[in-house]
């Protein structure tokens, strides 16, 4: 089956449906267990050998890099329902939880066709397939008029870049006559209507990375969503814009490489400096990890940058390191939040005397989104500033190195916290299910198995390709 | 399994095993016994270097070891040593050795200070045996991290601004080396050939000159910011003073030193041409570092901070000495690096010996001390007189070696800055003697200090272990001089074996 992927996530869609239509009111949590077992079950089926191919006439194309990042996808997707079991089993949420599964999984449905587009119009329709429950599950506690507020957010920007996204793939039809990937890629040139569509296109899709000057709301999103529903929203949603960006740089747009370099180049050094600027200065946990993961973006155009074989390997490298490091400091966020409600730094004080696990997992997380060996994050960051200094760019590496030096420091008041503060009220020391110890101790396993063993880097490699010529 | 990457295996172990422990003394205990492996295993490995070196055996590096870990950006995990690092990992291993015995009384999060302390050794030991521009690095940032939490948790006075500027400070430097290394990866090889992270397969080619010029300072300052390179060392005295004793030691004694070490092997190594081009801007900044370092200490108050400062003078007088490319110049910073690391560990060893029982560091809180702790005021004019170079000990063969190597340059900049860096001496000798004659002689001052006790058994192992050293290579420096000569030959000869223009 080519369309593996897909399929299996819609029937899961669907079932979990079912189930709950016949679930009485007091047996809703059972849909958990159940979820959670299918989509491990749709992640291993996931790393079985597939059939590659094109399906509709072009429309939709399997590869084996799309395979693993699908499968990337999966396996973030997989620790955050994991993660999510906790603040889903509580007395508000009770009768929800399978609208929740259903919209993540939507839009991880509307993701995988996204990476899997060889076209246009199929990329468009993922892109909104992923948008629009993502809106929904920023809503979810829409009682508190922060997530309402949240939703409201999200759906009013998506629905402008979309729109402006989708202006620009008119111009892009208009001037080339076709909406098939390869076709516009050969046909494409410099013509200033051409590089206006480039530019509305790239628009689009740099407000669902939240790349500067687009990034506006991510900080208010992620603060006023639940915390699992943000971790979705700062790994997952991220992630995939950023393969399917990458994907198309380099096989549409590839004859005007020279001139979206510049622009990435300067899109690159603000994002990296204002997500770094603004952390500084955070204390809400979500809000100060909204704005770090704005600045890991910033590392992720790095990669795009030098248009080579090592850019797109390091791309790819780097998101799933991001994924384990991110997962893992969301989710000690999340057990902290959905036992205690707080999500404060300054509840962090003292955090080691109490919980001593739960913070050295966020000490590792931390770590590695700084990139400090020997966790995987160095690795990540490492490969990622290789290939930009490949393609010459050794002055934007140093900005870039001394930006993950500035991010250092936010990262370390984390840990200072945690480790030297010293606070008359620390959260008490609790227990966590076995789930969430799980899914924890599967991001520290991942944040420092990553880095060592290459055979992961390896692997990614033999399937990426460098900007087609 | 490579005896070199026992080096790195041994401290892991120990923090596997520290974790099994149960109470202070275990840990202590399986410290202990780690570290002294550690120091026997340093023992044989200069016993087996000079073994192979006296059997004939005239490769650059030995005990070599390679294996490939990255294919498609050939990096490889590779090992190999020369005389310079066996001597600076025998150093380490003294000086960590040391520092266990002088944390003896640690008890608050005693297990993870002892973790802390031996992950920052594992990565000192990394960096001196790698030979992989990747790994290298990778140890290099190893050994900077566990600062903050040891700094951050056990140290004194304003200890959380100290750890920030240090660990910011130091990853700033590792930001410029970064730049460095990854210029260095892809000028490694002619075009059309495989990069390559070895340092020695680098050193086989040239980088051509304008990524040189380009790259040098980058990796030079990256280094010397470890190295308390002027005017980037503020963040040594205010970084040595709230760290707990062993992690003064250990940093001052040993951390410094990579930076004087990776400046050699790496900056000068590497990009030589460019070395020669730019030695005189670093020249100057050196021997500013040299005085103005001296100078600092002799205004301090406070007993950490006055080692500090003297610690930067002595660093900045091994960068000023590797600056000289020439072989005595060379020979003797590297004998500097050795003798201040051993010196300096011994001083912060005392100090904190000294502050745990006056719980004062101000001198002039102080005095007489000579008549109550008798041993440990012997250990300290002893050490003191290394400091300023007295002959028979370390000091002086150190500082002789510099001086007579920096004179060795005819031309007018080089002397005059030789004569500058020299008349560090007698600085040295101000801030030495004025504080042993404050601290030791003279009245006692407060009465609660009549009832002081002497060192106990651990502190005497500590002090001893690192005086004896000094005294060895002070009177008999022979066996370490030419084991570092021996390894300075290939080096020199890439260094100077070129032709280039020299602006002064």
């Amino acid at each position: 089956m080519t369309m593996r992927h897909e399929l299996i996530l819609a029937s899961l869609v669907l079932i979990v449906l079912i189930i709950d239509l016949n679930l009485k009111i007091s047996q809703k949590s059972r849909i958990i267990p159940i979820t959670i077992i299918l989509f491990f079950i749709h992640t291993v089926i996931g790393f079985l050998p597939a059939q590659t191919g094109i399906l509709f006439g072009g429309m939709y194309h399997t590869d084996g890099l799309t395979i693993l990042m699908k499968n990337i996808l999966n396996v973030g997707v997989l620790i955050i329902l994991m993660q999510s079991v906790n603040w889903l089993q509580k007395e508000e949420n009770k009768e929800k939880i399978s609208e929740f599964f259903i919209l993540l999984l939507s839009t991880l449905t509307g993701m995988n066709f996204m990476i899997s587009s060889g076209d246009f119009l199929m990329l468009y329709l993922g892109l909104e397939l992923a948008t629009i429950p993502m809106a929904a599950l920023a809503a979810f506690t829409h009682h508190q008029t922060r997530s309402a507020e949240a939703g409201i957010k999200l759906i009013l920007s998506s629905a402008l870049s979309s729109g402006i996204l989708l202006f620009g793939l008119s111009l892009i039809y208009g001037s080339t006559g076709s909406i098939y990937f390869d076709t516009v890629g050969e046909l494409y040139s410099n013509t200033p209507l051409q590089v206006m569509a480039f530019i509305f296109f790239f628009t689009g899709m740099a407000f669902k990375i939240s790349l500067v000057p687009f990034h506006l709301w991510t900080a208010d999103v992620y603060e006023g969503s639940p915390v699992n529903v943000t971790s979705y929203f700062s790994v997952i949603s991220k992630g995939a814009s950023v393969f399917i960006l990458i994907m198309v740089m380099f096989t549409v747009f590839h004859s005007i490489a020279y001139l979206w370099k510049d622009i990435l180049y300067l899109i690159a050094v603000m994002t990296m400096t204002i997500g770094n600027l603004f952390a500084l200065r955070q204390k809400n946990m979500k809000r100060f990890l909204a704005f770090s993961s704005i600045a890991q973006a910033g590392f992720l155009l790095l990669g795009i940058l030098g248009g080579n074989k090592i850019g797109m390997t390091a791309t790819v490298y780097f998101v799933l390191v991001y994924i384990f490091s991110n997962l893992g400091a969301f989710g000690v966020v999340s057990a902290i939040s959905a036992k205690t409600g707080k999500e404060s730094m300054d509840d962090y004080d003292g955090l080691y005397a109490t919980n001593p696990k739960l913070t050295l997992l966020m000490m590792l997380s931390v770590f590695s989104l700084a990139g400090i060996p020997p966790v995987a994050g160095f690795f990540g960051k490492f490969f990622l500033f290789t290939s930009a200094a490949s393609g010459g760019y050794y002055w934007l590496v140093f900005i870039a190195v001394l930006n993950a030096t500035i991010s250092l420091y936010y990262y370390l008041l984390v840990v200072k916290a945690m480790f030297i503060n010293k606070s008359e009220t620390p959260i008490a020391f609790f227990k966590n299910d076995m789930i969430t110890r799980l899914s924890l101790f599967i991001c520290a396993i991942g944040i420092f198995i990553l880095g060592f063993w290459s055979q992961v880097y390896e692997f990614i490699d033999s399937l990426t390709f460098a900007i087609v010529n | 399994m490579n005896i070199l990457s026992l080096f790195v295996l041994i401290p892991v172990l120990t923090i596997v095993a520290i974790l099994f422990t149960n109470n202070m003394k275990q840990t202590r205990i399986v410290s202990a016994i780690g570290m002294g492996i550690q120091l026997v295993l340093a023992g044989i490995l200069v016993y087996l270097y000079l073994a192979e070196r006296n059997a004939g055996n005239t490769a650059a590096m030995l005990f070599y070891y390679d294996a490939v870990w990255f294919p498609t950006l050939n990096i490889h995990y590779t090992v190999g040593v020369d005389g310079i690092s066996v001597a600076m990992i025998a150093l380490t291993a003294i000086v960590v050795f040391a520092g266990i015995f002088a944390s003896w009384m640690v008890d608050f999060l005693y297990r993870e200070f002892f973790i802390s302390l031996i992950l920052l050794s594992s990565g000192v030991f990394g960096f001196f045996i790698s030979l992989d521009l990747f790994t290298m690095f990778l140890f290099y940032e190893v050994a900077v991290i566990p600062m903050y939490l040891l700094i951050g948790i056990w140290g004194s006075g304003p200890k959380e601004y100290s750890a920030m500027k240090l660990t910011l400070m130091l990853m700033a430097g590792s930001a410029l080396l970064f730049v460095a290394i990854l210029g260095i990866y892809f000028y490694s090889a002619p075009a059309g050939s495989t990069l390559t992270f070895n340092l020695l397969e680098i050193a086989k080619n040239s980088i051509p000159i304008e990524m040189q010029r380009f790259l040098f300072p980058f990796a030079f300052v990256g280094f010397g910011i470890l190295g308390a390179l002027f005017p980037f060392h503020t963040w040594s005295p205010d970084g040595h003073a709230s760290a707990p004793t062993a992690v003064s030691m250990l940093h001052a004694g040993v951390l410094m030193k990579l930076g004087g070490y990776g400046a050699f092997r790496v900056a000068i190594y590497l990009m030589p041409e460019a070395a020669h081009e730019q030695a005189w801007i670093f020249i100057i900044l050196t021997a500013i570092s040299v005085v103005y370092g001296a100078f600092g200490a002799i205004v301090q108050k406070d007993l950490k901070y006055i080692n500090a400062y003297s610690s930067v003078s002595h660093c900045g007088l091994v960068l000023f000495a590797i600056l000289m490319m020439n072989q005595t110049a060379m020979n003797g910073a590297i004998i500097q690096m050795i003798s201040h690391g051993l010196m300096t560990a011994l001083f912060f060893a005392l100090i904190g010996m000294i502050y745990g029982r006056t719980h004062t560091r101000m001198i002039n809180e102080m005095g007489g001390l000579m008549k109550v702790i008798p041993f440990l005021g012997v250990v300290y004019v002893i050490a003191g007189l290394a400091s300023l170079g007295l002959p028979g000990l370390s000091g002086f063969v150190a500082e002789m070696t510099i001086f007579v190597g920096s004179y060795q340059h005819t031309d007018t900049f080089h002397r005059v800055a030789t004569i500058v860096a020299t008349s560090s001496i007698v600085i040295t000798a101000v801030y030495i003697l004025r504080v042993v004659g404050i601290l030791l002689m003279g009245p006692i001052k407060n009465d609660h200090f009549l009832h002081l006790t002497d060192a106990v058994w651990y502190e005497r192992l500590s002090t001893l272990t690192l005086l004896l050293s000094i005294a060895a290579i002070g009177m008999a420096p022979l066996w370490l001089s030419d084991m570092i000569n021996f390894s300075l030959g290939p080096i020199l000869e890439k260094i100077n074996g070129v032709t280039i223009a020299v602006l002064f």
